[in-house]
């Protein structure tokens, strides 16, 4: 029989009608499972009320297996078969793990990815990973009485799509239906209530057992945009155990240990670290088969002291991403402490120090990330009021992008994303001295602008002017949880800016979006050398629009026969660029260089000359910048 | 006629109304459905309702609309565990035939 759990007004579900959804924190050292009850986020503990669920799956010889503590127990007695930290290997190939030499795995190289060879057979980490997964989904189902609808599975910010197939794959493989990979730094941006929070930037601590990340979340109407990640994937908890263990074994005076007693003192180490936390002394005592005896307290100045190199060697990371992100501690709103490491006062006190502030730790840093994915998850199940379809749209169905230069559609955000979602590109400006540009926003799949659909158009205006290409123009892209479109664009160096709101599915039915997609299956072939043609017409215009500006400066250089020579091949470019042949608009492209080069040589000697930065070859050449330009309001 | 909460119970749904935020109590109710006729109603209440009936019950306050009471008289909400399952459950003495689930009865 189901115990029942309270819910919000009006709420209630019909008998059998909650929806059973689960987050799932899949770590590379514990995971854990949670789920909302009477409107609360809790982790689900396994039978003897234990939460963490040991990453560590291993393989008998029968083909059964076994997951959580009982494999990890056995990690030292049959090393080939008792798989740990697999996350390291999802997605990965044989060639991207480092130190695998040190490891005691069978490595079998596959195409995709590594597999490791058991007793059990050759398996792939991404079988290593569900066999986790169906674990926790167990637990769940025992816990909830009934089948789950989904989970929202956590995956690290720098997760790249490889490897986030890879634990959708898992996740399939251990009869889990996905509702959405969720960053773990959102998750737990989540957990701490930070998505209902005024916009802002934050900045999420990761201190696990065996890795340390940071990440820097940028929130803006509700939607997290990850700025920048950085970290260490071999820093971690454990290496303050470490820590203790030398401090041990200095002031106890011990001679070399042997393997039983070093295993012996190290797990000393790791409970009077954890014991000090709370308390502030420790004591360490051990008697040893080699017959020594170790009687020492450990207080927290001591541990602080021996350990200092380690909490400094986390700050240097979160420096480097704040630089990458281009901003400085006074931008950082928020500071989310996760990870059990990050319990440790010293930790607590340097992230305060260097970011000025109390770092957000009063929900349990081993559970906060399980915590926020619980959260989203139930919100993807459905389980809210009638009528509440914030929702609606779970995928964007057509790409959307911009009109670049020459007609052209540059996609931003690719059909088939999750919503929601933010991504941003570098554009640049095509004339010298271009002071406006047009930003033309076009949902669909084809090359050109005149196949897709048009959005919304707005202008930027006040860019200082500057020759071609060396404007930087973000324009970025953000689609809400509802569907809502919102595009800035803003330049870089002046800062000025301009946004537009729209809903780019409204007034599309189903029939018009498959409609869309199936025009652009059929017409790849057309669009592919359509695009190629524009593309020359846009390379020939901007080649040309160079020259006769490096003409108008320097044209001191260039003797008379010299100019008319160059006059006659842009004349004869221009023609050929307005025809559709493709090949002579290269060729001729091809002429006009050859024919500047010794003018461009002649203008990067003076240039030198003159020691005169700013105005190099790269002008004649149209700018070195792999941007796409914009065009100029009509 | 009353309806009372268990200890156990009403420690569990202050504990929720203080992580929530907001609300005045506990609203129970039935709604005619579910495989087995009636099926319980157990929400947060944020405001009473003109024919709502007021318990108290240590110290949480039990709002249930006029109608639904006569299915509910001296029923207690107690809070449990079965296994890894943990939540609230209806002990109703007017129940004549409940549906295996839990959540809808027959009176």
């Amino acid at each position: 029989m189901a115990l029942l759990q309270i819910a919000e007004p009006g709420e209630s579900a019909a008998p059998h009608q909650h929806k059973l959804a689960v987050g799932i924190d899949l770590g590379t050292t514990n995971s854990l499972v949670a789920t909302v009850r009477s409107g609360l986020s809790v982790v689900i503990s396994d039978e003897l009320g234990r939460p963490l669920l040991p990453s560590v799956v291993r393989y008998h010889p029968d083909g059964s297996s076994e997951v959580g503590y009982e494999a990890q127990a056995n990690q030292a007695l049959d090393p080939r078969n008792v798989i740990a930290s697999v996350k390291r290997f999802m997605g990965r190939g044989l060639n991207d793990i480092a130190h695998r030499e040190s490891m005691p795995y069978d490595f079998v190289d596959a195409p995709g990815m590594v597999r490791l060879r058991t007793v059990a057979g050759v398996k792939s980490p991404v079988e290593v990973s569900a066999d986790i997964l169906r674990a926790l989904r167990l637990r769940a189902e025992a816990a909830l009485g009934g089948q789950l609808v989904g989970a929202v599975i956590t995956v690290p910010a720098y997760f790249d799509d490889a490897q986030r197939q890879a634990t959708k794959d898992a996740a399939r493989l251990a009869g889990l239906p996905v509702l959405r990979l969720l960053n773990e730094p959102t998750a737990a941006a989540i957990a701490y209530g930070l998505d209902n929070a005024a916009e802002g930037v934050y900045a999420v601590y990761d201190l696990g057992g065996g890795t340390f990340d940071i990440s820097i979340l940028n929130l803006s109407r509700g939607v997290f945009e990850v700025m920048a990640t950085g970290g260490d994937s071999a820093l971690g908890g454990d290496d303050f155990d470490q820590r203790i263990f030398c401090w041990i074994i200095e002031a106890a005076k011990l001679k070399p240990l042997s393997i039983e007693d070093a295993r012996l003192l190290l797990t000393r180490a790791r409970e009077a670290k954890e014991y000090l936390t709370p308390h502030g002394v420790a004591p360490i005592s051990a008697r040893l088969n080699s017959g020594e005896v170790v009687d020492l307290k450990l207080t927290t100045e001591i541990f602080t002291e021996i350990s200092q190199t380690l909490v400094a060697k986390t700050i240097q990371p979160v420096k480097k991403a704040l630089r990458d992100a281009g901003l400085s501690v006074s931008d950082i709103k928020g500071v989310v402490m996760v990870g059990g490491a990050t319990r440790m006062p010293q930790v607590q006190r340097a992230v305060g120090e260097f970011f000025r502030q109390v770092p957000l730790n009063n929900l349990d840093p081993d559970k906060v990330v399980a915590l926020g994915a619980a959260t989203q998850a139930n919100l993807l199940a459905g389980n809210r009021a009638a009528g509440d379809d914030w929702l609606l749209l779970d995928v964007i169905p057509l790409s959307l992008g911009l009109e670049t230069m020459g007609g052209l559609v540059e996609k931003i955000i690719p059909r088939n994303s999750t919503i929601p979602v933010a991504r941003a590109q570098e554009f640049t400006t095509f004339r010298d001295g271009q002071t406006a540009l047009a930003v033309h926003v076009v949902q669909g799949e084809r090359e050109l602008i005149t196949d897709c659909r048009s959005l919304a158009r707005f202008e930027l205006r006040g860019i200082p002017p500057m020759v071609a290409g060396a404007a930087r123009i973000r324009v970025r892209f953000q689609v809400d949880a509802d569907g809502l479109l919102a595009v800035s664009a803003s330049e870089l160096t002046s800062g000025v800016e301009a946004s537009i709101t729209v809903k780019p599915a409204y007034g599309l039915s189903d029939d018009e979006i498959a409609g869309m997609l199936k025009d652009s299956m059929t017409h790849t072939r057309d669009d592919a050398l359509r695009r190629a043609l524009k593309e020359a017409q846009v390379e020939a215009q901007r080649l040309i629009e160079a020259v006769v500006s490096a003409m108008k400066s320097d044209g001191d250089l260039l003797s008379e026969e010299q100019r008319v020579k160059l006059e006659s091949c842009i004349a004869r470019l221009q023609t050929t660029a307005l025809g559709d042949n493709r090949r002579h608009i290269t060729l001729a492209m091809d002429d006009l260089e050859a024919e500047t080069k010794d003018f461009a040589a002649r203008r990067m000697n003076r240039s030198i000359h003159n020691a005169f930065a700013g105005r190099s070859i790269n002008d004649l050449e149209g700018g070195q910048d792999s941007s796409k330009s914009l065009g100029e309001p009509a | 006629m009353a309806v009372t909460l268990s200890e156990k119970a009403a420690k569990h749904v202050a504990s929720y109304l203080v992580k929530r935020g907001k609300g005045i109590g506990l609203r129970l109710g039935v709604r005619t459905s579910g495989c087995s006729g009636v099926a319980y109603k157990l929400e947060f209440a944020d405001v009473a309702d003109p024919d709502d009936i007021e318990f108290e019950s240590h110290g949480v306050k039990v709002l249930i609309d006029a109608k639904s009471l006569p299915y509910l008289d001296g029923t207690e909400l107690d809070y449990t565990r079965e296994g890894l399952s943990e939540g609230f459950k209806f002990n109703n003495p007017n129940v004549k035939d409940a549906c295996g689930c839990g959540e809808s009865f027959n009176v």
